[in-house]
């Protein structure tokens, strides 16, 4: 079972069973990664916000260099607009990183790697960002996919296909986060399984293979929180910003 | 169940895709429902929690610390460029008043130079005057000792031509006699000496 790569992936049940009605909330794994991925942070950045000094500490500075990383990050993209959404893209991009990142410490288990988990966070995304769409610029937010300066007979063509691209952004979101976080901790598993199968002999080429992904792992962890944050930036400069 | 059939119809399209990932277990353990609801369940209230504490406090808090250094950094620019600012116009009151105070030395020496100049012309004039005057008196002096030299030479050379005539002849000569003799031989001598 331990050879398994598949075997990370299991969500188990911790503690009791806990119903509601029908419906099956136990407390599992995945549960505890997401409750410590958000206490890590809560508690980092209280810390980081406490007290205010001149000369910043460490973990205040980590504080502020991650707010305005993300401020510039959506001021960049999205705009002034987006301002008032700030706190849920901060809050979208650290509990990413975070989920992927405590999913790197060995035995730990991965909540990104969960399609329904991406699936849910991008499918949020994209309902809240359509909501704000129509509320902005009520039925000429259905202008987005009817672009400018495209000749009447390609027309219709366009617009299906601008319909389809637009219903698939919570899918290609999601699974952007879930296949990446999947595919590199299965390969992970899978090198490491090599390193132990080969034995003193000839383990040792799987096992750089194995540190070189680690670090590549951690790349991309980073990467794929800070790829789902700018795409949720660039869906709201959508709905914000009509400029089709 | 409708939920749990919509999902798994989206999966539909990439069960292929990841059936190459599962193809050792015969399976994934992302595509079974069992705890899917739990999981929607969970990151809704640990999400939930987290986007309210960081948006009510937490982000506010760092928002007001970074504009608080913020002004506090401008204000202390500020500060400085206005203590800068201060010391420059010291230094240049400073250079002012060093050059005041060169320029004054400056006078002083000038002022005092022309004093002592001045004093030693004086000195000198008044040196040159009495110095003048010395001469003239010695000169006049001499001048005099000059005039009355030929008279007494002339008295004196009668005088010894009368002891002489009375040595050698050992007789009384008058005296106008003899004088009248030493003016003229002496006149003659004298135009030698005095060329006039």
């Amino acid at each position: 079972m331990a050879t398994n790569p598949m075997h990370q992936f299991e969500v188990y049940r911790i503690g009791p069973e806990i119903k509601l009605g029908a419906i099956d909330i136990s407390f599992t794994n995945a549960s505890l990664f997401m409750v410590i991925s958000s206490l890590a942070i809560l508690l980092i950045f209280n810390l980081g916000s406490k007290k205010n000094s001149l000369l910043p500490s460490k973990v205040q500075l980590l504080a502020e260099l991650s707010y305005s990383f993300v401020s510039k990050m959506i001021s960049d993209t999205a705009g002034s607009k987006a301002k008032p959404y700030f706190a849920f893209i901060f809050s979208l991009f650290m509990f990413v990183l975070f989920c992927n990142m405590f999913g790197m410490i060995p035995y730990a288990f991965t909540v990104t790697s969960h399609i329904i988990v991406t699936f849910i966070l991008a499918s949020f995304i994209f309902v809240g960002v359509t909501i704000i769409g129509f509320i902005k610029h009520g039925l000429g937010y259905l202008k987005l996919f009817v672009p400018s300066g495209v000749p009447a007979l390609l027309l219709p063509l366009i617009v299906v296909i601008e319909i389809i691209s637009y219903l698939s952004r919570p899918v290609s979101l999601s699974v952007r986060l879930f296949a990446n976080m999947m595919a590199g901790h299965t390969m992970m598993k899978v090198f490491g399984g090599f390193v132990i199968s080969l034995g003193i002999v000839g383990g040792w080429l799987p096992l750089s293979f194995s540190v070189a992904l680690t670090g590549l792992e951690i790349l991309v962890a980073f990467l794929q929180a800070y790829v789902f944050a700018i795409l949720t930036c660039i869906y709201l400069n959508d709905a914000l910003n009509l400029h089709h | 169940m409708i939920k749990k059939i919509f999902f798994q119809s989206i999966f539909l399209s990439f069960l292929f895709f990841m059936e190459a990932f599962a193809a050792e277990s015969g399976g994934m353990p992302q595509l079974n429902p069992e705890f899917w609801i739990s999981q929607i369940f969970w990151l809704t209230i640990t999400f939930g929690i987290l986007y309210v504490v960081l948006s009510k406090l937490i982000l506010p808090k760092i928002s007001a610390n970074l504009e608080i250094r913020k002004s506090q950094i401008v204000e202390n620019i500020e500060a400085a460029e206005k203590q800068r600012e201060q010391s420059e116009l010291n230094i240049a009151e400073y250079e002012k008043i060093v050059q005041n105070s060169k320029d004054e030395a400056k006078n002083y020496f000038k002022q005092s130079r022309g004093k002592l100049l001045k004093d030693i012309n004086l000195k000198k004039d008044a040196l040159d005057k009495e110095l003048n005057l010395e001469i003239q008196k010695a000169e006049s002096e001499i001048q005099e000792l000059k005039d009355k030299a030929p008279e007494r030479i002339n008295k004196i050379a009668v005088e010894t031509s009368a002891d002489l005539l009375r040595q050698l002849i050992g007789a009384e000569v008058n005296s106008s006699s003899i004088s009248a003799i030493v003016d003229d031989l002496s006149r003659k001598k004298m135009d030698k000496y005095y060329g006039n």
